[in-house]
């Protein structure tokens, strides 16, 4: 009896853990609907004519594929009285954007290496202010900000947006540094001084060849953080050197008459590709980059 | 001959923290100089300060008779192997034995013709495009080593290479850095933890305890004569025995009385000891006790023990057993036959005894 029960009982059990992997399976693919849902009307939108739109119900499939709101959101739209679409601002991101998370990356590459590995008096000091630096939220910095912008003549200016961003990415980009240098034993930059390199010598032959999969993090972060702004963009730019975030602000709100909702679709896409598509390429190595630990000595 | 590396007084905190106290070492050219105490006792605080990775706090550091204080590594004529090996990562093997060259603008022929010797006399030529993440333990070692020859410095420093590797490795290289030693007559000052790799490498050891010196001396020195009961416990495997006595002024030198867990306490006739206070504690090596009769000499008397447990250790047989509340080794041949539960006639050579003040701690003879 027992002999019979045993294969039976574990049969049943099989059977159990089937059950739970399909309820699993369906439980994470309606939370994947419920996220890509969104995604979906909107390329959908951006693909149907007004017509079309104003007749068919939201969740259809277009009938007919154009791309006029594709073309007319990137070189057509209007953002108040000028309708040049998103180009120009886009190209304001881009140009805003790259220098910021370079300038940013490297500041907090060079940060993170002092305060990990040149352990100087106070140090602990100054990178738990640079700690909270991260937290001040934007809007305390709003007016401090502007005024010396304006000091400086680059009030308005993509070069003014570059500063602030900067500035406001060096407590997160130090952040991510120092503690992926902690992890590198002392022991390595003793060997070097040992071998007469100085600080620029190991940090550019040593640290930094070391550090591919923080500098992937950062960038992404910062990428993301950066080309995402709409507060610092909107306080500090004038028309002319908007970031793509304000002019689709712009777009959207500004429409008179009917709402072309196939424009704003495809315009607030064109907006998100590129953080989107920065996460795909570089994303395998922003997971691994935070998980990971430094390469052992 | 004018020291090669001289240490006058050397204070060290770090902050408020006392690290070394007190230290005064000077070595001549070709000495090896052998740190060697219980892990935290500052060791390579010291040997950092040495390199110049650690500002001293106060006293006087000369290497080669010039005054090292404001002095930066690189300008110290040093190379130093780190416990770590701290290879670069992203290089190869063979930029990391260049690394240094390269900073200092060594041309590449040189280069290449210095790492060429020292690849050849380290036999890691087939390592050398290798990446340090490829290399075994013993190889990253080597390679360590390999930066560090190829400086061809003054002083060679050595924070406990050794550690990370097994045991038979350990052995190998310990022998290796040894013929290195002799055959570049190279000066090495060799930080360590383990009293036996002091006892084959050095020339010379300083034992340090919670950043004090407690003694420098010869091995030989360091060995039979330790100057306290902390260096009489940690130099030698198995450790001296310190066993507890009295002592009184008899006819011909001291008696010393050694209490028995039963019957009556075993006196030894010492002629050669120094004036004694009561209350000693007598410091005897293992392979001062032999079997009886196998010893002669002045100093050697014979006592009956008992045995309490017995360790064959292959080349030797250890015999335990109790004198003056303390388990006392002696290191007896393999042969012998010994059981416990049983007395054992034994021979002490009391020429090789060692007195300790109980108090203090210190040497008395
Ligand atoms: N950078 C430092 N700051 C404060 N204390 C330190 C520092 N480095 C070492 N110490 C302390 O100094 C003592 C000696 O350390 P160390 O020289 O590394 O010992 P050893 O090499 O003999 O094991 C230890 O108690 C350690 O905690
Ligand atoms: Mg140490």
């Amino acid at each position: 009896m027992t002999d019979l029960a045993y294969p039976s009982a574990k049969k049943s059990d099989a059977f159990g853990k089937i059950v739970l992997r399909w309820l699993l399976y369906f439980l994470l693919g309606i939370f994947a609907l419920y996220y890509l849902m969104p995604l979906f009307v909107m390329v959908t939108t951006s693909l149907k004519s007004l017509e079309e739109i104003r007749t068919g119900s939201l969740v259809a499939l277009p009938r007919e594929v154009t791309f006029d709101a594709w073309r007319t959101a990137w070189s057509g739209a209007c953002t108040g009285i000028q309708c040049e679409g998103l180009r120009p601002y886009f190209w304001n991101s881009v140009m805003l954007a790259v220098p910021a998370v370079m300038i940013s990356t490297f500041i907090g590459a060079l940060n993170g290496y002092v305060v990990a590995q040149w352990r100087f008096p106070g140090a602990n000091i100054i990178f738990s202010l640079m700690l909270f630096g991260c937290f001040i939220p934007f809007q305390v910095v709003l007016l401090p900000m502007a005024r010396l912008l304006g000091m400086m003549g680059i009030a308005g200016t993509i070069p003014g947006l570059i500063f602030v961003h900067v500035i406001y990415g060096i407590g997160f980009t130090t952040l991510f540094f120092r503690n992926y240098y902690v992890s590198i034993p002392s022991e390595l930059t003793k060997a070097a001084k040992v071998d007469g390199a100085g600080f620029f010598r190991i940090f550019w032959s040593i640290f930094l060849p070391l550090s591919l999969p923080i500098i992937v993090v950062t960038v992404i972060w910062q990428f993301t953080q950066i080309w995402n702004d709409f507060l610092f963009g909107v306080s500090f730019s004038q028309a002319g050197t908007q970031p793509v975030t304000v002019a689709l602000n712009n777009i959207v709100n500004s429409t008179t008459g009917v709402k072309e909702y196939n424009v704003d679709m495809a315009a607030a896409i064109i907006a998100a590709a590129p953080t989107l598509l920065v996460y795909i390429v570089a994303g395998k190595y922003f997971i691994r980059g935070l998980t990971a630990g430094s390469v052992k000595g | 001959m004018a020291p090669i590396l001289e240490i006058q007084n050397l204070y060290k905190n770090y902050g408020p923290v006392e690290i070394l106290k007190d230290i005064n070492i000077a070595i001549e050219p070709g000495d090896f100089l052998v740190l060697v105490g219980p892990s935290g006792c500052g060791k390579s605080t010291l040997l950092n300060c040495i390199a110049g990775l650690e500002p001293i706090t106060s006293g006087k550091l000369m290497i080669d008779g010039t005054d090292m204080t404001d002095v930066s590594p690189k300008d110290r004529d040093i190379a130093m192997v780190f416990q770590s090996y701290a290879l670069y990562p992203t290089m190869t093997v063979a930029k990391n034995i260049t690394f240094g060259m390269k900073v200092r603008g060594v041309d590449q022929a040189t280069q290449a013709r210095k790492l060429d010797e020292v690849a050849t006399q380290l036999q890691i030529e087939q390592l050398l495009h290798r990446r340090p993440g490829q290399l075994s333990g013993g190889q990253r070692q080597r390679v360590a080593m390999g930066r560090a020859l190829v400086r061809d410095p003054k002083l060679f420093l050595f924070d406990e290479p050794l550690s990370n590797l097994d045991a038979k490795l350990r052995v190998e290289m310990r022998s290796e850095i040894k013929k290195l030693h002799q055959t570049l007559g190279a000066t090495m000052v060799y930080v360590t933890h383990d009293q036996i790799e002091a006892m084959t490498l050095a020339t010379k050891i300083v034992v340090l305890k919670g950043g004090v010196i407690q003694q420098i001396g010869t091995p030989a020195e360091i060995y039979n004569k330790p100057a306290n009961l902390f260096v009489a416990d940690f130099m030698g495997s198995p450790a001296m025995n310190l066993i507890p006595a009295k002592a009184r002024a008899g006819g011909t030198g001291a008696q010393i009385e050694i209490a028995r867990g039963t019957g009556a306490p075993l006196v030894l006739t010492d002629q050669n000891a120094p004036s004694l206070p009561e209350d000693v504690i007598l410091g005897l090596r293992p392979e001062d006790i032999a079997e009886a009769g196998f010893r002669a000499g002045v100093g050697v008397q014979q006592a009956s023990c008992l045995v309490d447990m017995v360790e064959p250790a292959g080349a030797d047989t250890y015999v335990v057993s109790e004198l003056g509340g303390k388990q006392v080794t002696a290191r007896l041949h393999a042969e012998t036959v010994a059981t416990p539960g049983e007395m054992l006639d034994l021979s002490i050579d009391m020429s090789k005894v060692s007195y300790f003040a109980p108090e203090t701690g210190q040497r008395l003879n």
